[in-house]
């Protein structure tokens, strides 16, 4: 069964998002055939302090326990951060957030790789975002840019044990960082869908095709974007991908904490 | 498991006109032309749009700039467009391009196309929409009767190199100039911020609105709605076929009726192109409420 691993609640600061509430995801997840949902706090991306929006998080998504997966963010140029990651792993969650562009982060920020490499001692997948809108319609004090390559190269390297999922990636950001690093570095490194391009460029299909179905994942990007969106793009393959399995969050996740048994 | 199933149409049974698709050619630099141009058709015959209408930008880029094309390259452009239409038969229809830098050939173009089967103007971004340069343009097409689809980059602060862009507050202005065009505001989807648009065409009625992008940001289908009415609302994809389907999906969320999403579908289009052009709907559909009415 199908999680979305690409989803927030709570308002975005730079326009109107209709009905950003957990329940009402529940009901779109239910309507797309999707069973579950890794779920941000989307303003927290933009918070300086991130920590009271993770505890707005987990209660707002307490009542779905099996359906909305927390998925926390933990900033970790942050005094404490080391603290507030065991914190928030002690409540089961599958993955942290991270947004470096929005903190202002250099590709190769020690910070960051410091949380990365944390993230996979403690199982947990760190979770990155690329962009939130189309880059031609950014509010003009929305100045972070997207995330580079860089960047997740970066932090696919802190760690063997570093397990990565890049939401909103478009073709040219999954080919730079896929074939720049090793096979083994790029086993730890997953692509959600929510942003790759379907007919008549086909860059999706283009990617199952050279990449691997198993290195990428179901997310849309709701409540900012349709949730129809990752469905139609899987309907509409050609013939020799239709069907092609995508990997689960699920097995993501439950890699991150094999990684720390071995 | 991504789906495999074949059963009908993704969109749905009912007919439907894409109004803002292109396609390729063996002169646009790229070997894989013929390999997306087929995955358009693929893709249309999986969705079930009826019929494309599209338009050829000069040779994309490769011998001219894009949106500044030169004449030599309009023409072939719409050459290779007016083939396809031949070829494909009427799941196909072409929009003739011009470039109104030159206007001489941009209104001979208009006048050889139209002839070849054509029915729709494509303008790009060769000049502001608002600039009276287009003026020409815009009286041929009424004349002729034909819509206009503008190229627009929504809220459009400042220049983006390689295009003279023009935003929702440009096109009105040129179709408060010429009230009995019908100008189609391309992509709504396609960048920029769609929220400013919407406003600068609540009173010009001659502008519909394109659904079309790669945009498919929650609240753009809601508010086009609230902001023109489905009325004045068409479907297309551009370059991205699939957020064009996630839309029509979509549509059926927002809260609108059968009748107003059959507008969106196809109705606005076969009442804004000229009678006849779309021979495809004629076999299994009416061509406006009118005709629905008379024949219900």
């Amino acid at each position: 069964m199908t999680i979305d691993v690409h989803t927030w609640i709570g308002a975005y600061p730079f326009r109107d998002v209709p009905h950003p509430d957990p329940e009402v995801l529940v009901r779109v997840l239910e309507r797309e055939g999707v069973k579950g949902a890794w779920v941000g706090h989307l303003p927290s991306a933009f918070w300086r302090d991130p920590s009271t929006g993770n505890e707005a998080l987990f209660q707002a998504t307490e009542r779905w326990p099996s359906v909305l997966h927390a998925i926390p963010c933990v900033r970790p140029d942050w005094p404490q951060w080391e603290r507030a990651l065991r914190a928030v792993v002690s409540r089961g969650v599958p993955a942290v957030r991270a947004y470096p562009p929005q903190w202002g982060f250099a590709p190769q920020d020690a910070s960051m790789l410091e949380l990365a490499a944390a993230c996979g001692e403690a199982g947990v997948v760190v979770q990155l975002t690329t962009r939130f809108e189309d880059a031609r319609q950014r509010h003009w004090m929305d100045t972070a840019g997207d995330l580079s390559g860089a960047t997740i190269r970066s932090i696919a390297r802190a760690s063997d044990r570093v397990h990565v999922v890049v939401c909103g990636a478009g073709r040219a950001l999954v080919e730079e960082v896929h074939w720049g690093l090793t096979p083994a570095e790029r086993a730890r490194v997953w692509w959600d869908i929510s942003w790759l391009w379907g007919p008549p460029e086909d860059d999706l299909a283009h990617l199952l095709r050279t990449c691997g179905a198993e290195r990428f994942v179901h997310g849309s990007a709701w409540p900012l974007r349709l949730a129809q969106t990752p469905r139609a793009n899987l309907a509409l393959l050609p013939d020799d991908v239709l069907g092609a399995t995508l990997t689960s969050a699920d097995a993501i996740a439950k890699g991150a904490q094999l990684a720390i048994a071995k | 498991m991504t789906p495999r199933s074949r059963e009908g149409p993704l969109a749905g049974p009912e007919p439907l006109i894409e109004v803002h698709a292109h396609f390729l050619h063996a002169r646009c630099g790229r070997k894989d032309w013929r390999e997306r141009n087929a995955a358009r058709l693929r893709a249309g015959e999986r969705i079930g749009i009826t019929v494309h209408v599209a338009s050829v930008l000069g040779t994309w880029g490769h011998t001219s700039p894009i949106y500044f094309p030169s004449p030599a390259d309009v023409a072939l452009g719409n050459d290779e467009m007016l083939a396809l239409q031949r070829q494909e038969g009427d799941r196909v229809r072409s929009y003739v391009t011009v470039n109104p830098n030159d206007e001489r050939h941009a209104l001979d173009e208009i006048d050889r196309c139209l002839a070849g089967g054509a029915i729709g103007i494509k303008l790009a971004a060769s000049r502001r929409a608002d600039d009276p340069l287009l003026d020409p343009i815009a009286e041929e097409a009424a004349r002729r009767g034909v819509p206009v689809l503008q190229h627009v980059w929504q809220h459009r602060r400042r220049d983006w190199p390689g295009q003279e862009a023009s935003d929702g507050v440009e096109l009105a202005r040129l179709a408060v100039r010429h009230p009995t065009v019908p100008f189609i505001l391309a992509h709504i989807g396609g960048g920029g911020d769609w929220q400013h648009t919407l406003p600068a065409l609540a009173d010009v009625p001659n502008v519909y609105v394109d659904l079309s992008g790669s945009g498919v940001d929650r609240g753009m289908l809601d508010r086009t709605v609230a902001a023109v009415g489905p009325a004045r609302i068409v479907w297309g994809s551009d370059l991205t076929m699939e957020t064009g389907l996630a839309k029509l999906w979509a549509l059926d969320a927002v809260g609108l009726s059968r009748e107003d999403i059959a507008a969106i579908r196809w109705r606005n289009a076969a009442r804004i192109f000229p009678p006849g052009s779309f021979p495809a709907l004629a076999s299994d559909a009416p061509a406006s409420p009118r005709a629905a009415a008379r024949a219900s």
